[in-house]
């Protein structure tokens, strides 16, 4: 296994391309270190970003925020205008892991990791983010929902990498919020999970909103027809109600040793639920 | 040794809470676990596991491995003897496989090489022709006539007609007329249960360092919670004296009874002796969980008849349990705790073991308990909501009492159960409101206790320090208790105790510590030893004042002359006496060997609250009280620590954690992360209270403490939660999916 640390994004560009063998790009290290540790990633070359300049910067961009691919979660966390213009983005990101891992994990990280359980992904799917991605042929910018193309596996194409992710600017009385189900309370990994981002007008009434969910399928997903339940609505119980039938009605979930296909397809509706109503009081919404 | 006749004596340093003695260490980092251990020239040993549940192994072909440089050794059971003890036997196999593989993860191989790197590059190299064979994990499934045959020849003699040959034991006992018990009854329930099998979960993974010689000497080192019993497995299944192999315990990172066997000591001498170097081995955390102890899994039926004012006429359980692959006698524990809380007039208990492909069981803190005691106390609280009477009351009004023949056998003599109730009774938290989707639940909780071969020695140095040689891991904080009961007897400072842990050949032999017995055994061993270098000082004191010896005692750490008649001398402190032993006849030691009985059973009762979230199934543990019956509590920060982290350990069993297999008889979560033990932030305080109900078979009237705790959780929270769900909640864990299912079939 050979470490390289490149100081351009050419180079890390050059490295990744020319590669044969298998290789990892090294940033918090959160994934790739422990999955080689278990034994289930032996790869040829690792290439560490985190020297790349701008990498681990947050710049304010067009009313929104540019996040390069090696700010750690907590890094983000303290950043007081994400945090205000983004909270669900923010606390779907600082749920993963410990201290310890919030200080290497990046969002980048989570999202090339390639899980349908990743808590950072829901939240940067309702929030429509961009990520930027440096390749062989140049640069370009790439929604989240088309990144994830199955467990495990993205979209990105061989020498590609992530820079950053844009998290758009928004209007006022708009707001988001992540809910995920674990059996305990932290250290654990999404049973299932919901984010929802809506905007409001004067009198409170939802007239935009997007609503994701995550471990309910192969990919995380974005709920359009959830969204359409609550939009035109004060998210009074009807309302509520259909949103969370809408999200249980697309679930596709496994049973698996985390939770079963009935549990994750109830749950994601009440999660929904939830997560809408945090997301109206943050936008300010009147219950 | 009887409870010393000054029963009212006025502890000095028992009873308070000074600093661990390796407290300082271990926070520090300094303290040396089982990896820690390092010898020149140190290969390192890594294990080649089944991949399936259950197959024939064919062949191995190691001729590979053994080939790549830097690849120093290779074994397979090959290398193994034949131990004649069938048990020993079974461990050894447990450790190395011979014709098959009974389990996903059992050892087929292991390689000693240069470098982690190449062993495990080696392990790929190894080539087994695996025969697969049909597989059975569940131990109602494995008890079917026509279940696949784990090990052939281990059936218990006259298998009744109708069970497969994977049933190993079966026994039943009990006392009273059944028929006419349960024909008293105003209400009887009957009740199947399941639980999971589940881990210990200490943090620090197994860890060893072997070392055999030329000439034929061992050394081990080793993570354990008894290197003599080490010592013995070892020595027999390398067929070598005992004198020979040296096995010194490390600092134990948990052990919660799943450190009292052998799973690499064997394969890492092997190793060593094969290689010529010393040999390292290190199990990582999904070894630990594949193909280390878990605890048994259960099935049990029981039914209890009782009265309207609640008093129980008759009970009955039957108990199924599995422990792996190997014959295993943990359902003995279960069927004799079942109903040990209660005085009956009819009680019945069967027991039935049988094989699965699945690791050997090991020893969990109160093995077989928690699950039997679970059953029964569901029961009884469901008879209590069905008579609408107080789970207290009813308890109290069937507790066993000194006098009362227990349910397996023996007659009790002074125990807390009735004082540890009362308490229960009388404690803010069981009058506390409860909210909506909220439930209560109690349980009382037994643990036998046990006492065992112990050897002490203490050695009193010039300066007047003294230094105890103890032969047991301190698990619990043993240490710190033995050094206090020392200080208490020599009227000294605890500060100038020291205690440490020896190794097989500087001590005489201890048994393991389990049975929630060292505080006990060692304790009294350790006040033993006092007392004989308390009578050697007197006498050492006598000479110097030409008296007699036995007009010279021992008070508050001086040597006094008894009376006036003695004489009149200044007392002497033991400083005084240490200084000068040189000159009086050489250095001063005590000792005591003992096989200690009168260990006196111990009884707890733990309350909780939790709260249901009726739309997700997710339960949060809200408040949680155990009380508990310590005898004499030595040093009661540990005692607490005993009591708080048995109640964790049952509420992780109760909640989430389970061994989970899937359809190919694989462990679908050998992890940290998909073994779910609880974390701090999904506890609240633990509260405890600790009630002092002297033991008669101890000079300080100390009971183990350390297992008793485990027991009543799985009950108290699935009471609290049924209750709450107003549901019974007949299986363990009840994780968020089963009881979402269960709220969904109640409509």
């Amino acid at each position: 296994m050979r470490y390289a640390k490149p100081t351009t994004t050419a180079q890390a560009v050059s490295l990744l391309n020319e590669e044969q063998g298998i290789s990892r790009i090294l940033s918090g290290g959160t994934d790739v270190l422990v999955q080689i540790k278990a034994g289930m990633l032996e790869p040829d070359l690792i290439v560490d970003i985190k020297h790349l300049e701008g990498i681990k910067d947050i710049t304010l961009e067009d009313g929104g925020y540019r996040i390069g691919a090696a700010v750690s979660g907590a890094q983000l966390g303290e950043h007081e205008g994400v945090a205000a213009l983004w909270p669900g983005v923010v606390e779907g990101f600082e749920l993963i892991g410990s201290t310890q891992v919030q200080g290497r994990a990046t969002m980048a990280g989570n999202l090339c990791n390639g899980s349908p359980a990743a808590d950072s992904v829901p939240g940067l799917i309702t929030a429509d983010a961009i990520a930027r991605i440096e390749g062989p042929d140049g640069t370009r910018d790439c929604a989240i929902i088309d990144i994830p193309v199955s467990p495990g596996k993205i979209s990105l194409a061989k020498g590609e990498f992530i820079t950053s992710i844009y998290l758009p600017k928004r209007p006022e009385r708009a707001s988001d919020a992540y809910l995920r189900f674990i059996p305990r309370t932290e250290m654990d990994i999404a049973v299932v999970a919901a984010a929802v981002s809506l905007e409001l007008d004067v009198d409170g009434v939802c007239i935009k909103a997007r609503v994701s969910l995550g471990a309910v399928a192969p990919t995380v997903l974005l709920v359009e027809t959830a969204a359409d339940c609550i939009v035109g609505t004060k998210l009074d119980d009807a309302a509520l109600e259909a949103l969370s039938v809408a999200c249980s009605a697309v679930c596709n979930p496994i049973d698996d040793k985390r939770g079963t296909i009935e549990f994750r397809t109830h749950t994601a509706g009440v999660l929904a639920k939830r997560a809408a109503l945090i997301a109206y009081g943050r936008a300010g919404g009147q219950k | 040794m009887a409870l010393d006749e000054n029963g009212k004596r006025i502890f000095k340093v028992v009873g308070t809470r000074p600093p661990r003695p390796d407290g300082i260490d271990k926070v520090t980092g300094r303290a040396m676990y089982g990896a820690d251990a390092t010898a020149p020239g140190m290969l390192q040993g890594h294990i080649l596991r089944s991949p399936h549940a259950h197959a024939r192994i064919k062949s191995i072909d190691t001729s590979e491995a053994e080939a790549l440089s830097g690849v120093k050794a290779v074994v397979t059971a090959k290398d193994f003897g034949l131990p004649d003890d069938e048990s020993v036997l079974d461990v050894q196999d447990n450790c190395m496989a011979r014709d098959k593989a009974l389990y996903d993860g059992h050892p087929v191989a292991a390689v000693a090489a240069s470098s982690a790197a190449i062993a495990k590059k080696a392990l790929k190299l190894i080539k087994v022709d695996y025969e697969i064979l049909p597989h059975v994990t569940d131990v109602d499934e494995a008890m079917k006539p026509d279940a696949p045959i784990v090990q052939t020849g281990r059936a218990m003699e006259d298998l009744p007609d109708g069970l497969s040959e994977n049933v190993t034991y079966h026994f039943e006992f009990g006392h009273g007329d059944m028929d006419a018990g349960f024909a008293k009854a105003d209400k009887i329930i009957e009740r199947s249960f399941k639980t999971a099998a589940t881990h210990q979960g200490y943090i620090e993974p197994h860890a060893c360092l072997a070392s055999m010689n030329s000439d034929g000497k061992g050394e081990l080192w080793c993570c354990t919670q008894g290197q003599f019993y080490v010592r013995e497995l070892c020595a027999d299944i390398m067929q070598m004296d005992a004198s020979q192999l040296r096995v010194t315990a490390s600092e134990i990172g948990g052990g919660f009874g799943g450190k009292t066997t052998v799973f690499i000591e064997p394969v890492a001498l092997a190793l060593s002796r094969k290689s010529g170097r010393p040999v390292k081995i290190v199990m990582t955390r999904d070894e630990v969980f594949r193909a280390t102890g878990p605890t048994v899994s259960s099935s049990t039926d029981v039914k209890i008849g009782m009265t309207k004012d609640g008093r129980i006429t008759a009970a009955h359980a039957t108990l199924r349990y599995q422990g792996g692959a190997f014959p295993c006698g943990t359902v003995q524990f279960g069927a004799q705790s079942a109903f040990a809380a209660y005085d009956l007039e009819a009680v019945q208990t069967i027991g039935w073991s049988a094989l699965t492909n699945r690791p050997k069981e090991a020893a969990y803190r109160a093995p077989g308990a928690p699950m039997a005691i679970y059953a029964v106390e569901s029961v009884v609280d469901e008879l209590c909501q069905e008579l609408n009477l107080d789970p207290l009351d009813v308890r109290l009004k069937n507790a066993a009492q000194k006098g009362t023949k227990s349910s397996y056998g023996p007659t009790f003599d002074d125990i807390g159960l009735k004082a540890t109730l009362d308490a229960a009774k009388a404690h803010p938290h069981y009058a506390a409101p409860l909210g909506p989707n909220q439930g209560r639940g109690l349980s009382c909780g037994f643990w036998f206790n046990f006492g065992g071969n112990t050897c002490v020695s203490m050695n009193l140095n010039f300066d007047g320090t003294v230094g105890i040689t103890e032969g047991n891991p301190d698990i619990g904080g043993s240490r710190a208790s033995i050094s206090q009961m020392a200080a208490e007897e020599l009227g000294i400072p605890y500060e100038k105790v020291r205690t440490i842990v020896a190794d097989t050949n500087s001590i005489g032999h201890n048994d393991v510590t389990d049975g929630s017995r060292v505080t006990f055994a060692v304790g009294l061993a350790t006040i033993k030893a006092a007392r004989e270098a308390i009578k050697e000082m007197c006498t050492r004191v006598a000479k110097i004042w030409d008296i007699d010896a036995d007009a010279v005692y021992w008070e508050d750490g001086y040597a006094k002359p008894s009376g006036p008649n003695a004489g009149t001398f200044d007392p002497m402190s033991l400083e005084e006496i240490a200084a000068i032993s040189a000159q009086t006849g050489g250095p001063i030691a005590g000792h005591h060997e003992v096989n200690a009985d009168g260990a006196g059973v111990s009884f707890g009762v733990h309350l909780v609250d939790v709260e249901v979230d009726p739309e997700t199934g997710a339960t949060t543990v809200l408040r949680y009280t155990v009380f508990q019956d310590a005898g004499k509590a030595i040093h009661p920060d540990y005692v607490e620590g005993q009591m708080q982290g048995g109640a964790v350990q049952g509420i992780g069993w109760a909640l989430n954690e389970e061994y989970i297999y899937g359809e190919d008889g694989l462990l679908q979560n050998p992890s940290l992360l998909d073994y779910r033990i609880p974390v701090a932030s999904d506890l609240p305080n633990i509260d405890t209270v600790i009630l002092e109900i002297p033991n008669p078979g101890h000079p300080y009237g100390v009971r183990g403490v350390g297992e008793t705790p485990i027991v009543p959780p799985l009950a108290a929270i699935s009471n609290a939660v049924s209750r709450a769900l107003d549901l019974r909640m007949f299986e363990l864990p009840m994780s968020p999916p089963k009881i979402l299912k269960a709220l969904s079939s109640k409509v």
